[in-house]
């Protein structure tokens, strides 16, 4: 019974969706007479009903997976009885059906949260607002109830389940996916924001802060899910990378390069009223980055180490959705741009041309990585089979990622409306004077290196020191949290670029065919292979080999890099060890055995690798305070407001 | 400056921004594109030898070997128009076997076998790589 009801409530929240999307069109239409008030009064309460259906409906789908009810499909193919209990939750998302599902509860959700929050947008843009947000959630019920019913019966039920698929059951990739979804929702909120203010033509700081908390909450949730990803992909597949350039990868970084873009306009248009259109149109672009990249993943077009499900009728069918919404933003802004104002002018040297420079640099990044994802479909198409991979990426999205670094570490330091250039020359100083001796200090100390990483770690440390410029000389407690965000967040760029610069740089590889008590050099450490024996755990056994490593005359270290089996479905995996130092981690990798008894080893020592995920935290960490900052300031002005009248 | 002129301004820079990361993306994609090669795909155009490439097809049954220095293993790359010798030295990834899919990247040698670095197989074991799978009979085990 639980499955249909999961079905009967998933088609309730479309039928309250279609509702919503309808009494928000008529009622905007009709909005000077009674029946048009009563239709709009009815779009929130129905909003936020439609939230709790969805909601209820995966609730149910959870508690399928969390009984193994084998009658159901999805069930039975993705989940086992003997699984752990966190993977058998995890796996009502960790399929196709299941996380189309997740997608709208949580665009449902969100929808339902505006209804019942939001206070600062008129009532015309707020009802636009909820109706374009039906509308995308209307697409994705379509989708469900057509293409990919998550709640189908088997008949008769499975004996057992068929697993889930081992390379997925890491804690960390159980909330991997959930996250992305929320960064992507959220920008999905943003849209509908956008298509609202298109729609009403009303476009100004007030409505800048209401987009804000939503594009900054995805912001975050896109920042954690592409750092806990990188980090998953480097630990568990055991090639010692941290990232790829793959398609799915892109699908995640195209929609944080836009809602990075659109972070900074958003705040010139609540700061100085300008940029309108701009940011608008960023909004359009964010979550058509969004939909693209749940396209690339879901529809298989892609050649992807990642990619999951491959099914063409799906991915016509989302490929459809993608243009009709697409599409129709792109013509709303075509026929509404004209009519939006022109906001607040600036000088160019200012904090606004620095977002303006940041916002040109970010979507030339994005067309870079655009372009470099599609053009393999593309070119198949006209028959011709080739593959994009890191060099392409490497040598044109770097450099200017460096640029975009370098004028970040400018554009906090320039004064809004307009600004000195002997001032800004003199702010610099010290930056400068770092990055040059950083620069200087690598060429000495490691000859060799190259340019591109030289460049980065000079830049990395006149970022550190630029990113805490705008406390200097302040009440750190009088400080708002905000610019605390900013600087935080700036700072975790730097040491996000100076980990990726060092492991770039300074990697030791070493790749062996082992045998016992030998030891082996890699970087500092001296590895030896002291024995293989197995290893037994839930749902898996293993072959454990004992590697010792001590560096200088330090205590040994012990690591047990694994090679395990799960029999359902049947997979093996290769578990790397990991060990990590303040100034490193050293990485170790167990292959097959040799008609010799050796064991193939691969070694890596990789200084200051751990800064590249630790600044992705901090930048997701600077956002999280932004995020609370204003909406702390926010709700104060609003009680401000309501005891002066 | 008028608030018009620097709108558009910032418009056509912004255009220039576009264009000029659309010419350098399409520009490095002419000789930094890493082009796709599947077995039968020789026949008809060869590669250059020690030229960067991609070689997809799938692991043919039994051919998998372990070299002598025991950090080497062959095996050939195979669909149904032709076979290529293939050596990779390092640890091969999970889901690397025979009957299933793999895309390798390196190079041709001047003998026409093919020296991997990297060997990119699939997280899911129903997979196989698309550019492949239309020039591929239909075996039992790919499912889905």
């Amino acid at each position: 019974m639980i499955a249909e009801a999961g079905l009967a409530a998933l088609w309730f929240a479309a039928a309250l969706a279609l509702l919503q999307l309808v009494a928000a069109a008529l009622g905007l239409r009709l909005h000077s007479s009674a029946s048009g008030n009563d239709l709009i009064a009815a779009v929130r309460p129905v909003a936020i009903v439609q939230g709790l259906l969805a909601a209820l409906s995966f609730a149910l789908l959870i508690t399928l997976f969390v009984q193994s009810d084998m009658s159901v499909l999805l069930v039975a193919q993705n989940s086992h009885s003997a699984k752990p209990m966190l993977y058998k939750v995890a796996g009502a998302w960790g399929n196709h059906e299941g996380s189309m599902l997740l997608w709208v509860t949580v665009l449902a959700l969100s929808g339902g949260a505006i209804a019942l929050l939001e206070r600062q947008l008129d009532r015309a843009t707020l009802t636009a607002t909820l109706g374009a947000q039906a509308a995308i959630a209307l697409g994705f019920y379509a989708f469900l109830l057509i293409a990919s019913n998550p709640f189908t019966r088997l008949d008769p039920p499975a004996l057992d389940g068929l697993g889930l698929n081992p390379l997925l059951q890491d804690p960390g990739l159980a909330f991997h996916p959930p996250t992305l979804y929320f960064g992507y929702v959220g920008l999905s909120v943003a849209f509908s924001f956008a298509v609202g203010a298109m729609l009403t033509g009303v476009v100004g700081p007030a409505f800048a802060r209401a987009m804000r908390p939503w594009v900054l909450a995805a912001w975050v949730f896109l920042t954690i899910g592409i750092t806990a990803g990188s980090y998953w992909a480097y630990y568990e597949l055991g090639w010692g990378g941290w990232w790829f350039w793959d398609p799915v990868e892109n699908a995640s970084l195209m929609p944080w390069l836009a809602a990075t873009a659109l972070l900074h306009s958003v705040n010139v248009l609540a700061a100085r009223d300008g940029l309108r259109a701009w940011t608008l149109m960023l909004a359009v672009v964010a979550f058509s980055m969004s939909m693209l990249g749940t396209f690339l993943v879901r529809s298989g077009i892609l050649t992807s180490v990642h990619a999951f499900a491959v099914d063409p009728t799906r991915g016509s069918f989302i490929l459809v959705l993608l243009a009709l919404y697409i599409g129709g933003a792109l013509l709303l802004f075509a026929l509404r741009a004209g009519t939006i104002r022109a906001g607040q002018g600036f000088d160019p040297l200012s904090r606004e041309g620095g977002l303006v420079l940041n916002n040109l640099l970010l979507t030339v990044i994005l067309g870079i990585v655009l372009i470099g994802t599609l053009y393999p479909i593309v070119a198949q198409a006209m028959g011709e089979q080739l593959s994009v991979g890191p060099p392409f990426f490497n040598k044109t999205a770097g450099p200017i990622a460096l640029l975009l670094v370098a004028a970040m570490a400018v554009g906090p330091l320039l004064k809004w409306r307009r600004d000195n250039a002997n001032a800004v020359l003199g702010k610099l100083t010290v930056p400068v004077a770092a990055a040059m001796l950083a620069m200087a200090a690598t060429f000495v100390l490691a000859p060799g290196t190259g340019w591109m990483e030289i460049v980065a770690l000079g830049l990395a440390a006149g970022l550190t020191i630029a990113s805490f410029a705008p406390l200097w000389k302040r009440n750190l407690l009088r400080t708002p949290l905000f610019t605390w965000g900013m600087v935080i967040a700036h700072f975790g760029v730097a040491v996000s670029l100076a980990g990726m610069a060092m492991d770039s740089a300074f990697t030791k590889e070493r790749l062996v065919a082992a045998t016992y008590g030998q030891p082996y050099q890699v970087g500092p450490w001296r590895v030896v292979l002291d024995g293989v024996g197995p290893a037994i755990g839930d749902n898996w056994s293993a072959i454990e080999g004992r590697v010792t490593a001590r560096r200088d005359d330090g205590p040994a270290i012990l690591l047990r890099p694994q090679r395990r089996f799960y029999a359902s479905p049947p997979t093996d995996t290769a578990e790397a060890a990991i060990r990590t130092r303040w100034d490193g981690q050293l990485y170790a990798v167990l292959g097959e055995q040799d008609a010799q008894g050796r064991w193939q080893l691969r070694l890596w020592w990789k200084p200051f690798v751990t800064l590249i995920w630790f600044g992705g935290g901090l930048i997701a960490l600077g956002g999280a305070l932004s995020l609370f900052g204003r909406l702390f300031r926010e709700r104060r002005n609003a009680r401000r407001r309501e005891e002066a009248e | 400056m008028k608030a018009k002129h620097q709108r558009l301004i910032l418009g056509l820079l912004a255009l220039a921004a576009i264009g000029g990361a659309s010419g350098l993306a399409l520009s490095a994609l002419r000789d930094q594109a890493a082009f796709f090669y599947t077995p039968s795909d020789l026949a008809t155009k060869a590669p250059q030898p020690g030229k960067a490439v991609r070689l997809g097809g799938m692991v043919q049954a039994g051919s998998i070997k372990k070299l002598a220095d025991g950090i080497t293993i062959s095996f050939i790359v195979a669909d149904n128009g032709g076979t290529v010798p293939v050596r990779f030295t390092g640890v091969a990834p999970d889901l690397f076997k025979e009957n299933s899919g793999v895309v390798a990247e390196g190079k041709f040698e001047a003998d026409g076998s093919f020296t991997a670095d990297n060997l990119l197989a699939k997280h899911d074991e129903r997979y196989m790589p698309p550019e492949i799978a239309d020039k591929m009979p239909a075996p039992g085990n790919m499912g889905r």
